[in-house]
């Protein structure tokens, strides 16, 4: 291992993963670069600075500390979404149902603070199930009647989208489309934050769903890696057919990933919309981008719920950034733009590897002439 | 009554167009998700084009105009696709959705720069077309018939004929069936399944801008296309891959699209007191329950979705 360091380092997966994250991450702020330059190349730089440094452009250290809150508060439910998608793309299904999965937790949630005024741990348990259901459905659909997860996920997220709008009007206020403030109403409601307020210059809406999300991934990670049922999900993930042949019950597996799946995804409303920080807005004909955004952090994250964390947090990072953008010569939705286009470009990560994987092993195999027989690369590496 | 006809046949029109792309991108192997986003650059160029065009331009012009951008943009943007799965054997799943959100974050971003370039204070992602859009109807008494319902009408005849009845289409759907097979016999495959992209990504652009000149005489580019290409995707599905069948399936879905937009206009359904949002939801759950019965004896073609490798069995 060490005299070869160079080369063992650059095959392993994990590292792999890390710099694919990072190219990713370059070319994608590339091209956002380039989309401001041509929108008015006089301040593209410093515009691109802006999204990056984010709570950074503020002078002093409280008030950075302050808006750093306001992104962690966005990044717990961004993480969640992601921890969904990946979770249940380890089985094998693509969950862009989440997005809607995420709606139905904060209708949920926001129906039990404020229509039947319950605690928030009861608020909480809400969002999981109703997630959770939407999951289900999902589930069912593709396990029994085979019908692709993908489409019945987006039509979902569509009934969703209507029906919690339909459940929230009782609660809306007078005035205005959204919400009324949980706060105001039900203080029971809103996350409990245990002194982190301190850390953020009393930003209140700092919560414990910050390293509860956090310990959730962790969570994940342990249960993929270590338990007979993370074991069977990723084998189903793989090969279905073997799965189901070496008496695994596939089916039940891909309603119970997609159960996980959809609780994950609720459970992230929650963690928003309890803290108060954002209302529900009750004529919005869009689904929130939240579940997508979620993809992209998870594939960015490399498909592993420690890199999810890191992942959910960048994504996060540079779509607050760009609402410091000159709203009168830029769009904001340039963030979204960029991480639609990271999103694009982990398609090829795959591609990467493979690539990368060729040419070490040419490499090795130039190093190293005939004398070795085994061609196999991890041992060539290793010698 | 006429009005309902009206949008019925004009969102058919939408999901004949779109269906039919993802029919053909399906039958030579590549599932096009990014039918959602294809139809919003396609919109977007249309919409473009009716904002710059002259009014007083002739009236078959316009709609050749805007028929032209509609189908380069669609065009343009479904290559990312093909480049991402035909040649770089990416994950068609994640591409495709990669493409619908690209597409919605480019879109939104290119008409706020252009509304802020001709005003620093209009920080909006509308287009508007008050004028122009005159262009794209006739109107039949009461009727307001839409060019594109016969575009959509001769899309239909022509899949048919060339799916069925060339070369070209039997070869597409070998492709898309038994790719080594096709391979074996000379046909190139990536070129095919190139075609098959391309021209779902001519159609799904045509759908585009059908849609939001549906009704409506300016557009906010936030939105999207509201879950229209998946729409078409279900459309497809309902239609087992065939054309014809996908033309009927389209009639009904547009049936339902189209009551969400004027069942206020009928008494009795006006009397029943029904919230808005359960005729916005009634698409997508007619669809999630057509899905249902018939997905399990689907007819899809066997290799869709599996990127072609030369050098493998």
């Amino acid at each position: 291992m060490g005299k070869k360091s160079s080369e063992g380092f650059l095959s392993k997966p994990a590292v792999q993963s890390t710099l694919a994250a990072l190219l990713c991450i370059v070319i994608g702020l590339l091209v956002g670069y380039v989309a401001l330059l041509i929108i008015n190349p006089a301040g593209a730089t410093e515009a691109i600075i802006t999204i990056l440094k984010n709570y950074f452009t503020y002078p002093t250290k409280a008030a950075a500390m302050k808006y750093l809150g306001n992104t962690l508060v966005k990044a717990a439910p961004l993480l969640m979404c992601a921890l969904s998608i990946q979770f249940c793309y380890q089985a094998g299904l693509f969950n862009i149902g989440a997005a809607g999965q995420y709606v139905a937790g904060a209708g949920a949630a926001l129906f039990c603070a404020l229509q039947l005024k319950m605690p928030w741990i009861i608020c909480l348990l809400a969002a999981l199930i109703a997630g959770g259901i939407f999951g289900i459905i999902v589930g069912l659909l593709k396990s029994y009647l085979n019908v692709n997860e993908v489409i019945s996920g987006i039509m979902l997220n569509w009934i969703g989208l209507y029906t919690v709008n339909m459940l929230l009007s009782g609660v809306k206020e007078t005035a205005s489309p959204y919400t009324v403030q949980v706060a105001s109403v039900n203080k029971g409601a809103i996350l409990p934050s245990l002194g982190m307020e301190k850390l953020f210059s009393n930003n209140k809406y700092v919560t414990i769903a910050i390293p509860l999300a956090i310990l959730i991934a962790i969570l994940l990670k342990v249960i993929l890696s270590m338990t007979v049922f993370g074991y069977e999900i990723k084998a189903t993930g793989i090969a279905k057919d073997a799965a189901k042949y070496s008496g695994m019950k596939e089916k039940r597996n891909v309603i119970i990933t997609l159960f996980i799946g959809g609780a994950l995804a609720g459970l992230g409303a929650a963690f928003l919309f309890l803290t108060g920080y954002e209302q529900w807005s009750v004529t919005q004909s869009s689904v929130p981008g939240m579940g997508f955004n979620g993809i992209a952090a998870t594939f960015l994250g490399g498909l592993d719920p420690i890199g999810t964390i890191f992942a959910s947090y960048f994504i996060q990072h540079i779509t607050s950034g760009g609402s410091y953008l000159d709203k009168n010569i830029y769009p904001s939705q340039i963030s979204d733009f960029i991480s639609a286009i990271i999103i694009y470009l982990c398609g090829f990560v795959l591609f990467f590897k493979i690539q990368l994987n060729g040419w070490l092993r040419a490499r090795d195999e130039r190093a190293k002439q005939p004398p070795i027989v085994q061609s196999k690369k991890e041992e060539g590496g290793n010698k | 009554m006429v009005l309902l006809l009206q949008y019925t046949l004009l969102f058919a029109s939408v999901l004949i167009l779109v269906a039919l792309g993802g029919c053909f991108s399906e039958h030579s192997g590549v599932i096009n998700l990014g039918l959602e986003g294809i139809m919003v650059m396609g919109a977007l160029g249309g919409a473009l084009t009716l904002k710059y065009i002259s009014p007083s331009t002739p009236a078959l012009l316009i709609v050749l105009a805007v028929m032209a951008a509609s189908i380069l943009c669609g065009v343009i943007y479904s290559m990312l696709l093909a480049v991402a799965c035909i040649n770089l054997k990416a994950d068609q799943t994640l591409v495709g959705t990669a493409l619908n959100m690209l597409a919605a974050a480019a879109a939104t971003v290119i008409v706020k720069s252009i509304n802020i370039a001709e005003n620093p204070d209009n920080v909006s992602s509308t287009v508007q077309y008050v004028q122009t859009k005159k262009a794209l109807v006739v109107s039949i008494g009461s009727f307001q018939f839409n060019w594109f319902m016969l575009v959509a009408l001769i899309a239909l005849i022509l899949a048919y004929v060339i799916l069925y009845k060339t070369r070209f289409g039997l070869r597409l759907m070998a492709c898309g069936e038994h790719p080594q097979a096709a391979d074996s016999v000379g046909i190139n495959v990536y070129t095919m399944r190139w075609s098959g992209v391309l021209i779902s990504g001519m159609l799904a652009g045509i759908g585009g801008i059908v849609y939001i000149t549906a009704g409506v005489s300016e557009w906010k580019f936030e939105v999207g296309v509201a879950g229209f290409g998946f729409l078409a995707l279900a459309v497809m599905i309902f239609g087992q891959w065939k054309p014809i069948n996908i033309g009927l399936a389209a009639l009904l879905f547009g049936f339902f699209r189209a009551l969400s937009n004027v069942y206020s206009g009928f008494d009795f359904l006006a009397a029943l007191n029904i919230p808005g949002s359960v005729y916005n939801m009634m698409p997508y759950i007619i669809s999630l329950i057509v899905l249902a019965f018939t997905s399990s004896n689907s007819r899809a073609p066997k290799a869709e979705g599996i990127p072609y490798d030369k050098g493998s069995r």
